[in-house]
């Protein structure tokens, strides 16, 4: 029985093998020019001073030392941590409130998800038109615009991502929520529980690897976010600003990480380019640290529960 | 269901409410709509105003929309079309075909390609994007021969390198979960690889090429700062591009006319999203769990 199985698997693997130009090499060409190349020339290039990738002579650290002593990119981290984080919570809440209301058998609750996760289909830039228009008809009965104020281009921007992403995170906990085991939400309800109590002890519990999931991806989702940031600001209004140590430099009030990578690129002229591809370095170790800590997380729980 | 009183009430209670939030909810895509018939001016001032005798322009706004910013609109259009057929289809062609090399072969090779597909999921594009867009801009379709990486019909190479992740992942691990006992049957019975592969495994794939080909397409037609950067500027754009051309290169710019050209490109993916509804929620929930 057992040769028989080796036989069997024999027998399918090695033609497979041998066909290995028709069915790995496409993908495999495509994965090294479209991914791996760039990522490795992105991080040599990262200590070069260069214009363009044929002219890079190797300079060391000296693009990290200038990207970390680059006020605005600082003001851009933080910025863009501040967002992250409480659009993670609101966004969170919300989605959370939403699919647990439409999972307790009401009536309607096919339509209302279809127009809740609706917007996810619009893409960021269209997005980020539809609302800085919205936003400025709303503002110009005070007389000012998205744009002259940075706390209205943050929450203005809150505001967009809440109405695109909150249909996205209830998608994933109805179905955490659908997967809750029915005897145990009918143990709680003879022993009396309250719907507060049940939903505390027993949803919550249960629906834990939906929250995780939907935690890290909005944390991501905040870091990276460009294009909305984009369309509805641009990283306006501009602040020109001095600092203690007698430094100036002018911040862009509402740029976030990936639109200060974008424009040190190509809106500071090409002798930022090192700086730029540092601080794009940094992006990423950022983004790819976040996304380990939920992969553990997620394993964590799944050994636990 | 044969519920007390109390909760049927509060049921119609929160039918009332998601009723109303709904209703606000959708208010963004009809204001799309109702600025797109008004004249410029009106839609700066009165937003929020149905269009009036004084603000009603017809369709005036498509007309000069489509036409405006010396690039015809409906050329953006058509890029944006072949870019995300093309590439929709590259991508679930050729991942599917690797992953199902990767989960039978599973060599050293193998693990690693699977490992480095995995670990370009989590990097972000600007890691990317100056040398990706120089590459494109020298690479030609057969190394040093054919046309240049940068044109609509072969952007699909790059967008199968850059997305090949998540489409490997999702179809390597469903590959996995299928008995291998049905190929081998087939083996015996003389198949090759190319036949078992389209005639048994491809059939068995669709519930994943649905949900790994919906989430391409929603990728690939919204996407702006790839195509942006790769694509030569001066002959192509797509839809994205299109208006962020128009809103960023003129400042007095004509917001009627944009809100015509918004209407036009959401249009079609309502259409898309309300016919096959079902299997994109049931796709990005998929794709979600696993990214």
């Amino acid at each position: 029985m057992k040769r028989n199985d080796r036989a069997g698997r024999a027998l399918l693997r090695r033609p497979i093998r041998r066909s290995w130009p028709l069915f790995l090499l496409p993908t495999a060409a495509a994965f090294v020019i479209g991914f791996v190349w760039p990522f490795l020339q992105g991080i040599w290039l990262s200590f070069c001073a260069f214009t363009t990738t044929n002219n890079a002579r190797w300079v060391g650290g000296e693009n990290y030392l200038n990207a970390v002593l680059d006020r605005g990119f600082i003001y851009s981290f933080l910025y863009t941590a501040l967002f992250a984080l409480v659009s993670l919570v609101v966004i969170n809440v919300l989605a959370f409130a939403v699919a647990y209301a439409l999972t307790q058998k009401i009536r309607g609750t096919g339509i209302f998800r279809t127009v809740f996760f609706m917007p996810n289909l619009i893409g960021g830039i269209v997005l980020g038109y539809i609302w800085s228009i919205l936003f400025d008809g709303i503002l110009r009965a005070y007389h000012t615009s998205i744009l002259l104020e940075t706390r209205y281009g943050f929450f203005g921007l809150l505001i967009l991502m809440c109405w695109q992403q909150v249909g996205y995170m209830m998608i994933i906990y109805i179905a955490g929520l659908q997967a809750v085991p029915e005897h145990m939400l009918e143990a709680a309800r003879i022993d009396g529980a309250s719907r507060w109590q049940t939903l505390r002890r027993v949803t919550i519990p249960n629906v834990m690897p939906s929250i995780t999931i939907c935690t890290f991806l909005s944390l991501t989702n905040g870091f990276k976010l460009f294009d909305q940031n984009l369309a509805l600001t641009g990283g306006a209004p501009f602040r020109f600003r001095t600092y203690a140590d007698g430094s100036m430099a002018t911040i862009k009030t509402t740029e976030m990480l990936a639109l200060n990578i974008y424009n040190t690129f190509y809106g500071q002229g090409s002798m930022a380019r090192g700086t730029a591809q540092a601080k794009a370095v940094i992006f990423f170790l950022l983004v790819a640290g976040l996304s380990l800590a939920q992969l553990r997380a997620t394993r964590g729980r799944e050994v636990g529960a | 269901m044969r519920g007390s009183r109390r909760p049927r009430r509060r049921g119609r209670a929160l039918t009332a409410v998601f009723g109303i939030i709904s209703v606000i909810y959708v208010l963004p895509v009809v204001m799309v709509l109702i600025n797109a018939f008004k004249v410029n001016s009106f839609v700066k001032t009165e937003t929020f105003a149905l269009p009036d005798r004084e603000s009603f322009v017809g369709f005036e706004n498509f007309i000069k929309g489509m036409t405006f910013g010396n690039y015809p609109f409906f050329r953006s259009v058509f890029y944006s079309v072949v870019i995300t057929l093309l590439s929709t289809a590259l991508i679930l062609l050729c991942t599917s075909m690797a992953a199902w090399y990767i989960a039978r072969v599973n060599d050293r090779a193998c693990r690693v390609f699977y490992t480095l597909c995995v670990f370009s999921m989590v990097v972000p594009f600007q890691m990317v994007m100056f040398t990706l867009s120089k590459t494109a801009d020298t690479v030609r379709l057969l190394g040093f021969w054919g046309p240049k990486l940068n044109t609509p019909w072969t952007i699909p190479i790059i967008y199968l390198g850059f997305g090949a992740g998540l489409a490997i992942f999702m179809f390597t691990g469903f590959v996995k979960s299928i008995p291998r006992e049905v190929e081998e049957a087939a083996a015996i019975d003389g198949c090759g690889p190319i036949r078992t592969y389209f005639r048994v495994v491809f059939p068995m794939l669709r519930p994943t090429m649905i949900s790994v080909g919906i989430l391409e397409i929603m990728w690939i037609w919204n996407d702006y700062l790839l195509p942006y950067l790769v694509l030569d500027r001066n002959e192509y754009m797509t839809i994205p591009i299109h208006i962020q051309y128009l809103q960023g290169s003129y400042g007095a710019v004509d917001l009627g006319a944009t809100m015509a050209l918004i209407l036009l490109s959401i249009i079609p993916v309502i259409v898309f999203y309300l016919l096959c509804q079902k299997h994109i929620i049931k796709g990005v929930a998929a794709g979600a769990v696993k990214g």
